[in-house]
């Protein structure tokens, strides 16, 4: 039986791990491979690098760190950030990583999805989706590595999740906006709603504070993992205590 | 000794590069040409792309018949293990031929596909000490049973190791499957 993943996310800005909350005022956690050969070593199941600098500023993930990680952990690690074309996404698959993941590139041209998926398969393509509750609507954004280029797409979430993964999305992760960096648990209720319409994995993320929080939403069988990253870079939660934990509680972990 | 990564046209062929030679410590090439493959002691089939490409790489590089005709021990990962088979569903492709069967496409409403993260294996025979859980990422599978040296179970149980002779053949990706991931390269390398 498949387990599901804990998946720590280092949010990289110009070469080193941050982490803000509500996606401002980052500041800088550590080292980026001291991070992830940390995490790797407690027992994370896979790992996500955020570059948060790159969709933004419009300049592509250094592939040099991307080696670096490569070499060194032996966890599968998807990277994210400023991939906006076939040759953008092959440096990086070609430098060691295992999936690419991609959010306001796809948001601006849909069609790249689908060319992601036809030149590396599916189970290399990972489509971010930041959401936002505005009154009673689930809403994507764009551009939300910077307060002052983040903006309401107008696009439904349901709708969206629907799309990428007729274009061939392989797993999505769904950032829930009004939960991120805030720790009163995973957005449970935006989640299930969107769990219905979505038939490759699934990973909820913000909201992370508690090993409940974990449970809580580990426990939807439509849920394939959950990604954090304070909660973890501040030591708050050990990923091997999380990881007994939740065998404890009867959800299935390595 | 020197193991050779046969450069399939997929993508990512540092993954399992880096695990073997920075990892392992083991002499590694990646190549496309068949006299530097020739020169090798054991091959590897590396676990990217999708079945269709890389039988169409391989068909023109010449390497089909090389890989089928080889002695060295030969380990696939997911798609190399897959082009191992008979055919596969996944672009109706006509493959290797070394072991007898057809990959097939998981089914499922309640699952999702591919089937991504970590899962178990129970291993048989000479793979029983390596059972263990091992990292996949797959949208079609093996049910062979006669080859079979390890199951695991997703939508339905499935085939995650097989072995004919010199060719080894594992679904998950061992160069990504941490200490057990490392076990599991090392078995193969012992059996040079």
């Amino acid at each position: 039986m498949l387990t599901k993943r804990i998946i720590p996310c280092l949010d990289v800005k110009d070469g080193q791990v941050v982490k803000g909350v509500k996606f401002k005022n980052h500041k800088v956690v550590g080292s980026i491979l001291d991070l992830a050969k940390k995490y790797s070593d407690e027992g994370a199941d896979e790992l996500v690098f955020y570059d948060i600098s790159a969709s933004t500023n419009n300049t592509m993930v250094s592939k040099k760190w991307i080696e670096e990680i490569a070499k060194n952990i032996n966890i599968p690690f998807c990277v994210a950030g400023g991939i906006n074309s076939i040759e953008s996404a092959r440096l990086i698959l070609n430098s060691g990583a295992d999936k690419i993941s991609v959010n306001t590139p796809a948001i601006e041209n849909p069609i790249l999805i689908n060319e992601l998926a036809k030149a590396f398969g599916s189970q290399c393509v990972t489509v971010g989706i930041d959401s936002m509750q505005e009154s009673d609507q689930y809403i994507v954004y764009s551009k939300t590595g910077n307060v002052n280029t983040s903006f309401n797409t107008k696009i439904l979430t349901k709708d969206w999740i629907i799309k990428v993964q007729e274009l061939g999305a392989g797993e999505i992760v769904l950032n829930c906006m009004n939960q991120d960096g805030v720790k009163r648990g995973f957005d449970i209720k935006q989640l299930n709603y969107m769990s219905d319409v979505i038939n490759v994995p699934l990973i909820a993320s913000g909201g992370a504070g508690k090993e409940i929080d974990f449970f809580n939403v580990l426990n939807n069988p439509k849920i394939s993992g959950a990604l954090a990253a304070s909660v973890f870079h501040n030591s708050e939660i050990q990923i091997e205590d999380l990881k007994n934990f939740l065998k404890q509680n009867n959800i299935h972990i390595r | 000794m020197k193991i050779g990564i046969v450069d399939c046209g997929g993508a990512n062929l540092n993954s399992i590069y880096y695990s073997l030679k920075n990892r392992l410590g083991i002499d590694v090439v990646i190549s496309s040409s068949k006299n530097e493959l020739e020169k090798t002691d054991g091959l590897i089939l590396p676990g990217v792309g999708s079945a269709g490409v890389v039988m169409n790489y391989l068909n023109d590089k010449k390497l089909d018949n090389f890989i089928f005709n080889t002695n060295k021990m030969t380990l696939g990962i997911c798609i190399g293990m897959h082009i191992l088979f008979d055919s596969s569903e996944e672009n109706d492709t006509q493959c290797l031929g070394i072991i007898s069967g057809q990959i097939k496409k998981f089914i499922s409403t309640d699952f999702s596909i591919p089937q991504m993260g970590w899962n178990h294996i129970e291993g048989l025979d000479d793979y029983k000490d390596l059972s263990n859980y091992y990292y996949f990422a797959n949208s079609f599978y093996s049910d062979n049973t006669t080859r079979a040296f390890g199951y695991s179970e997703y939508i339905n149980k499935f085939t995650s190791i097989v072995q004919k002779d010199n060719y080894i053949g594992c679904q998950f990706h061992p160069e990504k499957s941490s200490l057990a991931g490392e076990n599991f390269l090392k078995y193969f390398i012992s059996q040079i």
